[in-house]
């Protein structure tokens, strides 16, 4: 069976500025699945390469066995994604935010009421669906966007940075809900972070990215193991770069780290 | 948890969609974003009522005001039914160029990428886009137009030209919509975008006949009223609704030609502007 996801050699510059630098990647399906690094890893430029927002050459990247470069709209189909920002738009509903997206993934009319009840369910949302979704908390706006990524059933669900911003009780919130979708559907995700600790916690293997490389990448108990007994993942990262994981900003873009503090005021 | 859904989804398309697909695509992500439209429209209804501010104030102040001192020449149409349509169209402009500062916060908040990751053609997104801003423009005509009945404005109520007075308004805003999100595409900012916005709003309005005969403008002046859309889109709904002369197959035309070239245009630059 193909992965869920395949890099190859994957590139990408913007002017002289190289942010993905022939990376290499595959994910198994049905495993949650951690790209982890700092800001200015280029986790961001991959994923929006992996997500077709940006291009691709061909056969650089396949997803479910569908080349990005050549076949965007079956992959387009395949994909579940939530960016970074809280994205969810105020003014509507929680079920209108949905229903949005399950017209926009043409979920057949029949099958669409039924569909975005159950994903707004499978989010704890029911009982607040009808309100504004401008009244909701952060953990509660993150919650709804996995919704709108949920309801068109993909089989990839990509998260960028999906718990940036958020409290200790809503981020635990979201990796549960996270764990339960896996479980109930056995779903592939795949999910960057700078959370060193959370990835540990919730990833069943993760990759660690730096200055557009994979420095390393295994289940985040062998990493850890390979280096010494009570290593922790930030030990392993400063290993494989020799920086700290928060440390080292410098090749954030402006847009990531705005976008990341317009996140955390939103969320409060 | 309620049973997520996990079928694959339904007609999952291996290869690039064909011009018709391409077509049923374009209409139903426009019948989305229209009815998306309306949603947020009935969850605020504050936007209406401000936007119709700057409408009243013309047809109140400047409106009754030319009509005394009889300064414009309008022949056998009083200078308010004149102005009425040139007021419509206005405000249907103003509507449509902000949608270029929307996009741009989309694209900010993260919005634009998730819509891009949909299976939406880029042209349906526009094009989307473009005919929200008409039901946006549409609804505020409801409101200019009682305006000008309470004024005593004389409109006509012949339901084909009702009809035809909302495609015109349709595809007037859908150009100024596309116009508004070509600008953002090529300046990608917002503060800059607003800046130019601000720059060619005004100019493009005074460069019309919404408030004067063409015959009274100077040569220079009637050359660009001639390539302005917003001109064709006047004199299209001036036609319609108090029967002046109009040469609807050319507005009409021209209003088509130019909504669809400048759709393709803004669907160019959207990859840009998400780059951006």
């Amino acid at each position: 069976m193909t992965p869920a996801l395949r890099c190859v050699g994957l590139r990408q510059k913007f002017g002289d500025t190289v942010a993905v630098d022939g990376l290499d990647l595959e994910v198994e399906r049905g495993e949650v699945f951690g790209l982890l690094g700092p800001n200015g890893a280029g986790k961001t430029t991959t994923i929006r390469m992996i997500t077709t927002l940006l291009p691709a050459p061909p056969g650089a990247i396949q997803v479910m066995g569908r080349d990005v470069a050549r076949q965007r709209t079956a992959v387009r189909r395949l994909i579940g994604y939530v960016p970074q920002q809280l994205s969810a738009d105020g003014t509507l509903t929680g079920r209108e935010n949905v229903a949005l997206f399950a017209r926009l993934y043409d979920v057949p009319r029949a099958a669409r009421a039924a569909q975005v009840a159950a994903v707004l369910d499978a989010m704890d949302l029911t009982e607040v669906a009808d309100r504004p979704s401008k009244t909701y908390s952060g953990g509660m706006v993150r919650r709804l966007e996995l919704a709108q990524a949920l309801v068109s059933a993909p089989q990839l669900l990509i998260l960028d940075e999906p718990t940036v911003g958020l409290d200790p009780v809503a981020r635990d919130g979201v990796w549960d809900r996270i764990a339960a979708i896996r479980a109930a559907t056995g779903m592939t995700v795949l999910v960057t972070t700078h959370a060193m600790q959370e990835a540990d916690e919730h990833c069943e293997r993760v990759a660690l990215m730096h200055r557009g490389r994979i420095r390393a990448q295994g289940s985040p108990g062998e990493l850890k193991d390979a280096l010494g007994p009570d290593a922790t993942l930030d030990d392993v990262f400063r290993h494989h770069t020799g920086n700290a994981l928060t440390g080292d900003n410098e090749n954030g873009g402006m847009r990531d780290v705005r976008a990341a503090r317009r996140t955390a005021r939103r969320v409060g | 948890m309620s049973a997520l859904p996990v079928a694959p989804p339904a007609a999952s398309a291996e290869t690039e969609p064909g011009p018709l697909a391409l077509a049923r695509t374009v209409a139903s992500r426009v019948a989305t974003t229209c009815l998306v439209e309306l949603q947020k429209l009935r969850h605020d209804r504050t936007e209406l009522v401000t936007r119709a501010v700057q409408p009243a104030l013309w047809l109140l102040v400047f409106g009754q005001v030319f009509t005394r001192i009889r300064a414009i020449p309008t022949g056998s149409t009083p200078y308010l039914d004149f102005l009425a349509p040139g007021i419509l169209a206005q405000s249907a402009l103003f509507i449509a160029i902000f949608y270029g500062i929307q996009i741009i916060w989309e694209r900010d908040a993260g919005v634009l990428a998730k819509l891009l990751v949909t299976p939406t053609p880029r042209i349906a997104l526009v094009g989307a886009k473009a005919f929200a801003a008409g039901v946006r423009a549409v609804a505020q005509a409801v409101v200019v137009l009682v305006l000008a009945l309470i004024l005593g404005v004389h409109l006509e109520t012949n339901p084909f030209k009702i009809i035809l007075l909302v495609v015109a308004l349709l595809l007037g805003s859908a150009f100024f919509c596309c116009l508004s999100i070509t600008i953002a595409g090529l300046v990608l900012s917002r503060d800059r975008l607003m800046g130019i916005g601000q720059a060619i709003t005004m100019p493009l309005f005074f460069a019309s006949n919404a408030l004067y005969p063409v015959e009274l403008m100077p040569g220079w002046l009637q050359v660009i009223n001639h390539i302005n859309p917003l001109s064709y889109e006047v004199e299209a709904l001036r036609g319609l609704l108090v029967g002046t002369s109009a040469r609807l197959p050319l507005d009409f035309g021209v209003l088509f030609a130019s909504a669809a070239v400048m759709i393709a245009i803004a669907s160019a630059l959207l990859p840009r502007l998400a780059r951006g």
